[in-house]
């Protein structure tokens, strides 16, 4: 049985489509990612999913349950993790997952069963009785991430999950999804971090204005897609440096400021650009924000 | 579309407790100031008005006005305690505080959240009621027995006005909204509905306009209870208080569900 299923999902809101006949699924032990812009229809479908919007078209079922008919007991077993922090910041960190708990139908006595392995997990322990209040940034997101554990769901749900964190507590994040994975669950991720998705998607579904672009695997959609070494270029002018490369280059992007060059020798393109006062060039491979580029003709970050 | 009208209701009996739970675990945090200001607001305003003007009024019904005020009290506390609950404090946790973003992806429906906040806004209400009860009781102005009578009328009245200001909460766009329900619906409900003097001083019409009013009949009540007085058209007065404490309920369920559930 597949652990999220969507067919022909359309949602729109007045006459704006956000979501625009959506199928994918989502096999169990797997981590998808939802990658596109802010807009996408990411946190629409995250809504869909938990029954809290209806769709007006398409059918959706999480674990064989159809949502909304059945959302309630499809949420049972699955934890979210919003893209805005609602944890109750008058609460203990203890007290929030006793609260939680409770949503769920737990009795005190089976959240304080749980919460020890929580906290340790969550790297809370020695923060048990703190407020909410009084934690950082990553620890609220990390609480955030037990208390969403707190059902032992198989499914997770997570709507930008390290949006806002500097690089150290996100790191710790992406670290605690991949042991969730090692785990057997399974992880429905919606983020705009080209390098989340590498990290921790086995696959992708490319979004853009409520559609699928592409889905794939990482690394096959990188090839597919690109399949050749970049090289930017940042100064200059753009237009008079694209006829200069543009016979020894497969595509050229102009993104911002900077120039894409996608070349299968990138030798040869750096060579004429050597000669060029005040640029900086840079020569790497490819990845997803490369794709994204080509996909949608622009660039992920806005 | 049934299907989704289903989600905004209970999903059982007892849910909706986890929710009035978590709004009592933060209540108890600052419980003790709570009680302290359920307790003074009724002696401040006892004292002030039910001597103040108790002096120049005299008797009224024929009983003291002191005594005729606290029963109107103790019917007004409970409205606007679970009022304010209501349209401050939920509004917020379903707007500022995202509580209700939390509780809509857990096995709580929409219903049991409601319900889960009427039931607490309820126990504030009687938390309220009560107060100006004790304080009645303690400087002779009813019977100590009629606090026990008087507990499921003050609750009853606090569910009413929480189901009532949660149609409000429902359909507020911001805090101005909230506060003409205040000035535009409670205060002239004070005045109409017999708290403060007899209903039979006002015109006709205002006395058929009273008689529809929630608080017109709470007050009837509680007075009747709290004065000792054998009690006219209880059926009636309850049954009014009921539906006024359920059909709230189905419309701002519906209405938040189109608001949040969309």
């Amino acid at each position: 049985m597949v652990a999220i299923d969507f067919v022909g999902v359309t949602k729109s809101y007045g006459k704006r489509v956000v979501v625009d006949g959506m199928s994918f699924t989502v096999a169990p032990g797997e981590c998808l990612g939802l990658l596109g812009p802010n807009g996408a229809g990411k946190s629409t479908i995250t809504r869909l999913l938990l029954g809290i919007a209806t769709p007006d078209a398409g059918k959706i079922t999480v674990f064989g349950v159809p949502v909304p008919a059945r959302a309630r007991l499809a949420r049972g077993r699955i934890g979210v993790v919003p893209q805005f922090d609602n944890l109750d910041h008058r609460f203990t960190v203890r007290e929030n997952l006793l609260v939680f708990g409770r949503y769920f139908g737990m009795s005190k006595r089976e959240v304080e069963a749980a919460t020890p392995s929580l906290l340790e997990f969550a790297r809370l322990e020695h923060k048990a009785d703190a407020r909410v209040a009084e934690l950082s940034g990553g620890m609220k997101r990390r609480l955030t991430l037990a208390r969403a554990l707190i059902n032992d769901p198989q499914l997770l749900v997570m709507d930008e999950p390290t949006t806002g964190l500097d690089p150290q507590a996100r790191h710790l994040i992406w670290e605690r999804l991949r042991s969730l994975l090692a785990q057997g669950k399974t992880i429905l991720l919606t983020t705009h971090f080209m390098e989340e998705a590498e990290r921790l998607c086995d696959r992708l579904c490319v979004l853009e204005q409520g559609r699928k672009i592409a889905e794939g695997r990482p690394h096959t959609l990188i090839d597919e897609q690109i399949g050749c070494q970049v090289v930017e270029v940042y100064g200059g002018n753009p237009h008079e440096l694209r006829s200069l490369v543009n016979p020894y280059a497969r595509r050229i992007e102009l993104s911002g400021e900077t120039l894409f060059c996608y070349a299968p020798d990138p030798e040869q393109v750096l060579m004429q650009l050597r000669g060029v006062a005040g640029l900086r060039l840079l020569q790497r491979p490819p990845n997803l924000e490369d794709v994204f580029l080509r996909l949608t003709g622009r660039e992920m970050k806005d | 579309m049934t299907e989704g009208y289903m989600a905004a209701m209970p999903a059982n009996a007892w849910n909706w407790v986890a929710v009035w739970r978590r709004n009592y675990l933060a209540w108890k945090k600052i419980a003790l100031a709570a009680i302290l200001g359920n307790l003074a607001e009724p002696m401040i305003s006892l004292f002030a008005l039910g001597f103040g003007l108790g002096i120049m009024i005299g008797r009224v019904e024929g009983t003291s006005y002191v005594a005729f005020l606290a029963a109107g009290m103790a019917a007004v506390s409970a409205m606007t305690s679970a009022t304010y609950e209501t349209i401050y404090s939920t509004f917020a946790r379903m707007r500022g505080e995202h509580t209700w973003e939390a509780m809509l992806c857990t096995q709580l429906t929409l219903g049991d959240i409601v319900l889960g906040e009427l039931a607490w806004a309820g126990t504030k209400s009687l938390l309220a009621g009560t107060a100006i009860t004790l304080v009645a009781v303690t400087l002779g102005y009813a019977e100590w027995s009629s606090i026990l009578y008087s507990l499921p009328i003050i609750a009853l009245t606090g569910l009413a006005f929480a189901s009532l200001a949660m149609i409000v909460t429902a359909l507020a766009p911001n805090y101005d909204f909230l506060v003409f329900y205040q000035t535009l619906v409670l205060t002239p409900m004070l005045f109409l509905s017999g708290a403060v003097f007899p209903v039979s001083q006002m015109p006709g019409a205002f006395q058929r306009i009273a008689s529809f009013l929630p608080l017109a009949h709470s007050v009837d009540l509680i007075r009747s209870v709290m004065l000792g007085r054998p009690a006219e058209s209880l059926g009636l007065h309850t049954v009014t208080l009921c539906v006024y404490a359920v059909l709230p309920f189905f419309l701002s369920a519906a209405l938040l569900r189109r608001r949040l559930m969309s």
